[in-house]
């Protein structure tokens, strides 16, 4: 089947290298991979901070971008749950909501796709390292993908996989929050850094680089010992 | 306008815009309640059963007797255990009887006594509308416990309830009080589910905060 | 930035980095969180429980007229004498205006957050009266003249050194910091209270419609005392709470327990039906039920938000918010705190004045997913933020807008967002001089987080070398 990838703004323009391991996994299981040629945003941001005008005016280009793909697989728990759940939410009450609806079946979280529609687990990737598992809020609450990524770590030769106490706990970074309140932001990050470092794990990984860069941004200023690392450039490791 | 009539005015204008009900809008039948709720075993035995392993959870004191003599003679011990000097107790036929064998000064909870006095007493003797398997509940009434205070307001609040009176779960507790007050309740109805506590100092349980120490629960065959 | 905005970031900044008092409020959340998950597993079925409280809540407040009229004309029916209050200066004279009539010196107080909301003690203590709070939290915070910091735990962000210091200064009794020992010493101070009070006061849990009477859930048994022993009994409760049925509780009990506490079953859950009855042996010669909305009918007219008004005050959603957690139950300067002071304040004082707080959110969601009446309440706050700067009724900031009108085309052309990668990677070089310093434009990440790299290659431009 034909894929369209959607690489959110940030992943594009800081982690590429998630993206190209999408890439790379989707052709070797044998599919076609398409980047639309729509917003490189989902529109979240002014979403979130309620100017839902504007973010229209960038979700109504990606509702128009993805109207004939088959599948969308979006690289970001955050993003998908906004195209996913948001999207109808935003478009309710307007011309475009009957788009909306029709192309939230048909997007999925990269761990979620992978497991729930093309039902691979077993990547016959190799990560011979210990690490732990940091819940993006939105793949988890929104989007119920607490399963996925577990099991698809669980077939990664050589890893072992420690779950943290505070796994579920957010970041702190909530996209505009984390810089219109950096203090609260910092603190979450502590919180989220120190349980992870807790279990004493080399990595610590996720579905969401938005909350790696808030982890790792944290980790680096204040020189813990955290590495962190997306899932599917775990995945992508032979 | 009267305020009652300004706040009605308010409710029926915000009502007339209909919320969406994402769950649902019916009201649950008591079916649906046993559904969801703690399970509780059928019979009696094991509905006693399961209100002696909450009880003593609860930190109650919970002590099945024969009968009347088995009664006494258990509060007799606990009267020398704690050099009871006064006990209050609730006129009704089941726990009045008890306190003469204790020969100590007793108040009659019958609207008589001042709360003084009744703050003065040892322990505060009464009877239960039903005992709740579900949740070790005591389950009280303005009725069968002396009025409001007496439960609450002496260190040892002590039940005398028979065994009939053992109810598996909270809809059957609100099913026997329907059934038995019907359009005339008590004015105050008490489920108590063990002693008095509090966690307000780092969360750290305390009993005893306000109301008694002890709760302890005499069950009659 | 509104005045309580400001107040709200000046707190937040000190409060946050505050390890200590993180580290307090997550020694005693641990302990709840451990009770609380061993509780739900006790249910056959949680998740059915939820459903099922949601859909009484919605009959409940949907249906608000109906059963408002039909708790009030029960309860009266018994001898109660009701009042309405449609503000906080109507409920605080009603009150004053009892207090007067019976001439009373001392009121004994339960816990009511109603009562915080409208400033009740300090218009009694006004009055002349002494006020005293009986639950031992409420207590302690009202000697030390603090707010409470939880709807559930006044005093969880105190530790046993610093109430044994409270009862030192305000009581000159305090022989220990144990637990058990402090205790005791409120409850010997507050055991006179209760005997020489005139009036006593009381929040409510529940008010059921069906049979006309007040359902107080508590573990002390302070509320048990103030409803027994003054001659006169007051319930200040909003119109909201009410129940249609008494065998509803069968439900609401034991969720609010364990969501509350981590309880299977509170101490005490009890219902009130009226004055000393013909018969009894005690009990209040009158009792007075003050009925109030304070901008609850401004709630309830909104009809995406409506289900707000089934909170049953239990804090589950405080417990498990990280924001909460982190700036502690003061900082909001609200009554309500937490998620659902986020989502309720706004309507209850004033969306402009308030709005602050629905930003102050990552969206986590972990309250919506807990609360046990199902509040939607993390797309509350975000439909409040939409609310606050929508163009016709809102106050949108303009800067924020033009930011947002700006970067809507650059998103949407591939071509605008290649050239912005450029520009962006060209605008870090020089970044470098003043990250972290106040000259950063970006200093509000960058003072604690270092920011990630512009990639040298992007992933569109990596795609764009392999197509061609």
């Amino acid at each position: 089947m034909t894929i369209s990838l959607f690489i959110p703004c940030f992943v594009d323009l800081m982690y590429p290298k998630v993206g190209i391991s999408m890439v790379n996994i989707f052709e070797k299981l044998g599919h076609k991979v398409a980047v639309p040629k729509g917003p490189a945003c989902c529109g979240q941001p002014a979403f979130n901070s309620g100017y839902w005008d504007e973010s229209r005016t960038i979700a109504t280009q990606m509702l128009e971008s993805l109207k004939d793909a088959d599948v969308v697989v979006i690289a970001s728990g955050s993003c998908g749950a906004m195209m996913k759940v948001f999207y109808p939410e935003l478009f309710a009450g307007t011309k475009y909501e009957a788009m909306a609806r029709e192309l939230a079946p048909k997007c999925f979280e990269f761990s979620s796709f992978l497991v729930n529609k093309l039902g691979v687990t077993d990547l016959g990737a190799k990560f011979p390292h210990k690490v732990t598992f940091h819940d993006g809020c939105h793949g988890l609450r929104e989007l119920n993908n607490k399963r996925p990524p577990r099991e698809l770590l669980a077939k990664v030769r050589g890893l072992e996989l420690v779950e943290m106490t505070a796994a579920e706990t957010c970041c702190g970074f909530g996209g505009t929050f984390s810089a219109k309140f950096p203090a609260i932001s910092t603190a979450m990050a502590e919180v989220k850094c120190a349980s992870a470092i807790d279990t004493k794990a080399e990595y610590i990984v996720s579905c969401d680089s938005s909350c790696l860069m808030q982890i790792q941004g944290l980790a680096d200023k204040q020189r813990q010992p955290a590495k962190t690392i997306h899932l599917a450039e775990i995945l992508a490791q032979s | 306008m009267s305020e009652r009539e300004n706040i009605f005015t308010r409710i029926r204008e915000a009502l007339t815009v209909k919320a969406h009900a994402h769950h649902g809008a019916t009201l649950p039948t008591t079916a649906e309640h046993r559904a969801v709720l703690p399970a509780v075993g059928a019979t009696t035995a094991e509905q006693v059963a399961l209100f002696t392993k909450n009880a003593s959870d609860l930190r109650a004191n919970f002590q099945p007797v024969t009968d009347t003599a088995a009664l006494t003679a258990a509060l007799i011990a606990l009267r020398d255990a704690e050099k009871w000097r006064r006990v209050a107790v609730h006129p009704g036929a089941l726990a009045q009887p008890q306190v003469a064998a204790l020969g100590v000064p007793t108040l009659v909870a019958d609207g008589t006594a001042t709360k003084e006095e009744l703050g003065q007493c040892d322990a505060g003797i009464t009877e239960c509308d039903a005992l709740v398997a579900q949740t070790g509940s005591v389950l009280v009434t303005s009725r069968s416990a002396g009025g409001r205070a007496l439960s609450c307001l002496p260190p040892h609040h002590i039940v005398i309830a028979r065994r009939a009176q053992v109810v598996a779960d909270l809809p059957a507790a609100f099913a026997l009080l329907a059934q038995k007050y019907g359009g005339n309740y008590p004015s105050m109805i008490s489920f108590i589910t063990g002693p008095s506590r509090t966690g307000d100092i780092e969360r750290i349980l305390v009993l005893g905060a306000h109301g008694p120490k002890q709760l302890s629960i005499f069950l009659l065959d | 930035m509104t005045a309580p905005a400001a107040q709200f970031t000046l707190d937040a900044r000190r409060v946050a980095p505050d390890t200590r008092h993180r580290g307090i409020i997550q020694t005693a959340m641990g302990k709840y969180e451990v009770v609380r998950d061993q509780r739900k597993l006790w249910f056959q079925d949680w998740q059915g429980a939820r459903n099922l409280a949601a859909r009484t809540k919605f009959a409940a407040v949907n249906q608000l007229d109906t059963h408002l009229a039909e708790f009030a004309k029960n309860l009266e029916a018994r001898g109660t004498k009701i009042h309405w209050a449609s503000n906080a200066e109507q409920a605080r004279s009603i009150i004053l205006g009892i207090l007067k009539a019976k001439n009373a010196k001392v009121v004994v107080k339960s816990k009511a957050m109603t009562s915080e909301e409208i400033h009740l003690n300090d218009a009694m203590e006004t009055a002349g009266c002494e006020v005293v709070e009986s639950d031992l939290g409420e207590y302690i915070v009202q000697l030390r003249q603090e707010p409470p910091y939880h709807l559930v735990f006044p005093a969880m962000h105190l530790t046993r050194g610093e109430i044994q210091k409270t009862f030192q200064d305000k009581l000159l009794d305090a022989p220990t910091d144990n637990p058990e020992d402090l205790t005791m010493v409120a409850r010997r101070v507050l055991r006179q209270k209760y005997i020489q009070a005139d009036v006593g006061i009381t929040g409510a849990n529940f008010a059921i419609a069906e049979t006309g009477m007040i359902s107080i859930t508590e573990n002390e048994g302070n509320a048990r005392l103030t409803a027994a022993l003054p001659k006169t009994m007051i319930t200040l409760v909003g119109i909201e709470k009410v129940l249609p049925r008494l065998a509803d509780l069968a439900l609401f009990l034991p969720m609010l327990a364990v969501m509350g506490t981590g309880q299977a079953l509170t101490c005490y859950n009890t219902l009130y039906g009226g004055p000393r009855q013909p018969g009894e042996a005690d009990g209040p010669e009158e009792y007075h039920v003050v009925l109030l909305d304070n901008q609850r009918t401004t709630l309830l007219a909104d009809a995406e938000q409506r289900d707000a008004l089934g909170c049953i005050r239990c804090g589950a959603c405080l417990n498990v918010c990280p924001i909460f957690r982190n700036v502690g139950g003061h900082t909001y300067g609200t009554v309500y705190g937490g998620p659902i002071g986020s989502v309720i304040t706004p309507h209850l004082r004033g969306l402009q004045d308030w709005k602050h707080l629905s930003f102050a959110s990552s969206l986590c969601g972990a309250c919506t997913e807990t609360c046990p009446v199902k509040i939607d309440l993390h797309h509350h706050l975000l439909q409040n933020r939409r609310n606050a700067f929508a163009p016709a009724t809102g106050k949108p900031s303009w800067w924020q807008k033009t930011a947002f009108k700006l970067f809507a085309p650059v998103a949407n052309s591939p071509a605008l967002w290649s050239l912005t990668t450029k520009l962006g990677r060209f605008g870090q070089i020089f970044h470098g001089l003043v990250k972290g310093s106040a000259l950063d434009p970006a200093q509000a990440w960058t003072k604690t987080r270092e920011v990630a790299p512009i990639a040298k290659q992007s992933f569109r431009e990596w795609m764009k070398e392999r197509e061609s």
